[in-house]
């Protein structure tokens, strides 16, 4: 830092915010907007691997998704994605604020795309904590146990009925991955029973502790306006936990990137008070909306991937 | 070199030039001036040194390996090990760190990041690259990455190889996880080196710098870092998604969650094919330079050894597949990526040709960066030549998994891209520390590394195509005499490094002081003094046709060139 401004004095005048190693602030802005745009690119194929991986399961194992998007909450998701597209629209007119150098609309314009993201990760953080508390989760932290439990609770099914409700799943789980005879997953179809056969153990625990939980599962359910949200166990494919597994890296990913975004703005809020930006110098202004642009774009893709279909 | 002769050099070259030599080494002094240090120059020396250690430490590995087959059974493996682990189990540490060493902290960020920081925009004209505090990030993000796999081998290493295959990787192995951070980590440090080269070639080139005058290594930087834009976000998901499967048993990855292995593999070669020629493309723009510059002569087909880069760029994107002719592919798919990766050959033989005609007829000097420039061709003629045993479906059946692969590889990774990269070094160490180094011992540690790389490896084509697996601890008896070749081979590699390692360094001490431009190029970092001022440029430079050899006279009391045109 030191030495580049101890050569900086040695050169005519220029704009504060040119590096010596450009001959003007054009040629500088467009440096840093190709640069943008090759990070963008490097975002786009960090997401296309996860794409890549949804689509993959998606050819191969329809079920997880036609059962599992039921989980997720459509009316949060498509408010939430008004919310981004509003903030994109606010975030152009930032840009276009910093370019004319108004600073109060730029300011505002900021405001309220931070709010915006805001508001989406309020709204997401609402849908992650319904997953939880059903259990939905990704990988081994999906609870088997806790589903099966409140549709045994739910049904007011015995303890009998409970252990052959648990052998239809698995025979069911032969059945449905019987079918896709185009699975190049071979080692899958021995292991997937594997999985259902997990719930029983924790089962006769849990489901000792149902009677006490009655009044906290009448809370969650409160919590959903009345919606339930739990999906029958009956007709759940195997593996089902990939299903979360997939929506959480998807939308985990998501919201750490809407994080950075809203960092950036932060930034930008704090830095445009003293009235840097203006027709001769936005570049900032400019590269992060690019940026937020791209964080919108993706959830453009998300919502009805995961949520709708 | 006396003072007067040293000052003679200097204001030829540079008419604004300060009466005191003022350049990037002494331009500003104490530990902070490096480590907060935005000249691209710094940065580059920086990244050499680490490149340069981290090749050591992997070199020890590859050693311990080599050591370890010299005989059937256990035979330094075991003196290692530890109350809870076997032998067998550090063996494969061995071969897991020397791999991820060499792929991910030196080669691939040995010559993008080190000589293509130093050179790449002085080469341009240009004054830095577009984004200095992006690269001085970079550079410490390279060294995070490296403090990760330091971790790993002070907790017992890492093992499951340094391609991380499932489900051994999502279950077993030890210490996965900060190694895949490791090379997460390093994954931007590649990205942000390569969008840095991008922009700044497209926006950094002065008035006159053209696409078509710049010099080849450009080129070869310019589609690396294309490649290393593209390529290494995938990586980066894959070895996030793998954590994942680690941690929360996703189901992505591991059967036995669920998930897909060989889709695992998909995912890895999306990035590791297109890093093999993140390593190789770099090293052959600087053979380019080499050729051209010590055989006196303009490059033969110089359009086409341009083109020839991106077009192995791009292909380099079609031919992941081939690293899975024996996973469960389908035949159809094994066919079409046997094919393209046939086609792979064209653009890569365009080079060879090319370097050939560059050098026929022109006044070669047996220099000692012209002496890597040669071995260069010869061993990735071979490296190249044997991949096509590889991508043939019906051979590759029978060569899968053989130390045939180990040694095809090794021919291109380390007898192309590392010494390309070395061949870089030697070109341009005097200008990098403004000393000469002594051609002597140049000179032997050369033979040394040539004959030794042939010797161990050449004998790996033999012992593979009799059918002796790689990463095997044990062997048959049979094989006993191909390993103990192969391992004295190494033991001449390693001789002939120890001796670079002494000359490099007491070059920086006592060697004789370079002129602007020791080998007659006509590059424009040679029109610099060396080592060239922290500026690069006092003015901006005059950019000429970069391949006219005809202005360059020797000067025999300078020691060096001086180019008539541009006093």
């Amino acid at each position: 830092m030191s030495e580049h401004e101890s050569h900086g004095d040695g050169h005519h005048a220029h704009h504060p915010h040119q590096a010596h190693h450009w001959d003007s602030m054009r040629q500088q802005f467009e440096a840093g907007k190709l640069g943008m745009w090759l990070f963008l690119a490097t975002e786009v194929l960090l997401f296309g691997g996860l794409f890549c991986a949804y689509f993959i399961y998606r050819a191969n194992y329809p079920e997880l998704y036609e059962y599992g998007h039921h989980a997720l909450d459509k009316v949060w998701g498509a408010i939430n994605t008004v919310v981004l597209l509003v903030s994109s629209l606010t975030m152009a007119l930032a840009v276009r604020a910093s370019q004319v150098g108004n600073r109060k609309q730029l300011q505002a314009m900021l405001a309220i795309t931070f709010l915006c993201g805001c508001g989406f990760m309020g709204i997401k953080a609402v849908e992650y904590k319904a997953k939880i508390d059903h259990g939905y989760l990704p990988g081994k932290l999906f609870n088997y146990a806790k589903t099966i439990e409140h549709e045994h609770e739910g049904h007011a099914h015995d303890g009998d009925h409970h252990d052959d409700h648990h052998g239809d799943g698995v025979a069911h789980a032969e059945g449905v991955f019987g079918a896709p005879a185009v699975s190049v997953v071979a080692p899958l179809e021995q292991t997937a029973q594997a999985q259902p056969a997990a719930p029983p153990s924790g089962l006769s625990a849990s489901a000792s502790r149902v009677a006490g939980d009655h009044a906290e599962h009448g809370h969650e359910d409160g919590d959903h306006g009345g919606h339930d949200g739990y999906l029958p166990v009956d007709g759940r494919p195997p593996n089902i936990h990939i299903f979360f597994s997939i929506y959480f890296m998807m939308t985990g990913l998501h919201g750490i990137h809407v994080l950075i975004g809203m960092a950036v703005i932060a930034w930008l809020l704090v830095v445009c008070r003293d009235g840097r930006f203006g027709p001769s110098y936005f570049t900032p202004v400019e590269i992060g909306g690019l940026y937020w642009h791209l964080v919108d774009l993706i959830w453009i893709f998300l919502f009805p991937l995961l949520y709708l279909i | 070199m006396n003072p007067p002769e040293t000052a003679a050099a200097t204001s030829t070259q540079v008419a604004e030039a300060p009466a005191v030599p003022n350049h990037y080494l002494n331009h500003s002094k104490g530990f902070l001036s490096w480590a907060l240090t935005l000249d691209h120059k710094r940065i580059g020396l920086m990244y050499l040194v680490g490149v340069l250690g981290c090749f050591a430490l992997g070199g020890i590995f590859a050693l311990l390996v080599r050591t370890e087959l010299w005989a059937p059974g256990d035979t330094i493996a075991g003196m290692f090990a530890s109350p809870g682990s076997s032998p067998q189990e550090v063996y494969n540490m061995w071969f897991t760190v020397h791999g991820a060493v060499m792929v991910f902290l030196v080669i691939i960020p040995g010559v993008p990041a080190a000589l293509g920081n130093f050179v790449l925009p002085i080469m341009l004209g240009a004054k830095d690259v577009a984004f200095p505090r992006l690269n001085l990030g970079s550079f410490y993000l390279w060294v995070i990455g490296a403090l990760f796999f330091v971790y790993t081998l002070f907790n017992g290493g890492v093992d499951g190889g340094w391609t991380f295959y499932t489900p051994y990787s999502a279950s077993q192995a030890t210490n996965v996880i900060p190694a895949l951070l490791g090379v997460f980590i390093l994954g931007f440090s590649s990205i942000f080196t390569g969008m840095n080269f991008v922009v700044t070639i497209h926006k950094l080139r002065p008035p006159g710098m053209t696409w078509f005058r710049m010099p080849l290594f450009l080129w070869g930087s310019y589609a690396t870092a294309l490649i290393q834009v593209l390529a290494t976000p995938v990586l980066g998901i894959t070895l996030l998604l793998l954590i994942m499967e680690k941690t929360l048993h996703v189901g992505i990855f591991s059967p036995e969650y669920g998930g897909d292995p060989v889709l695992y593999q998909h995912f890895f070669w999306f990035y590791s094919h297109p890093a093999v020629y993140i390593m190789i493309l770099p090293a052959m723009g600087i053979v380019s330079e080499l050729i051209s510059v010590h055989s006196h002569k303009r490059p033969f087909g110089y359009q086409f050894i341009a083109y020839s880069s991106i077009a192995i760029a791009v292909f380099g994107f079609l031919v992941w597949g081939h690293h899975m002719f024996t996973s469960t592919q389908s035949p159809a798919m094994n066919a079409i990526f046997s094919a393209i990766t046939f086609s792979v050959s064209i653009p890569s033989a365009i080079k060879v040709f090319n370097w050939l005609a560059t050098m026929w007829g022109g006044s070669i000097r047996l220099t000692v960066p012209m002496l890597y420039g040669l071995a260069f061709i010869f061993l990735f003629s071979i490296g190249g030549l044997t991949g096509l045993y590889l991508g043939t479906l019906s051979t590759d059946i029978h060569f899968h998994d053989t130390y045939f692969v180990v040694a095809h590889f090794h021919y291109v990774m380390m007898g192309s891209a590392l010494i390309g990269m070395f061949g870089g070094v030697h070109h341009w160490w005097p200008k990098m520390v403004g000393r000469h180094y002594n051609g002597t011992l140049a000179r032997i540690s050369w033979a040394l590394i040539f004959v030794g790389f042939n010797v161990t490896f050449f004998t790996q084509f033999l012992l593979g195509s009799q059918g002796m697996p790689r990463r095997y601890y044990d062997y048959l008896p049979r094989y006993e005499i191909y390993h103990k070749i192969s391992t004295v081979g190494s033991y001449m590699m390693a001789a002939g490094f120890l001796i670079m390692a002494f000359y490099l360094l007491q070059s920086i001490f006592g060697g004789r002081k370079s002129p602007a431009n020791p080998w007659g190029a006509n590059t424009l970092e040679w029109h610099c003094t060396s080592p060239p001022p922290h500026d690069n440029f006092a003015t901006a430079p005059a950019i000429e046709d970069c391949y006219d050899y005809s202005g360059i006279d020797y000067d025999a009391k300078i020691g060096g060139y001086t180019s008539r045109a541009n006093p």
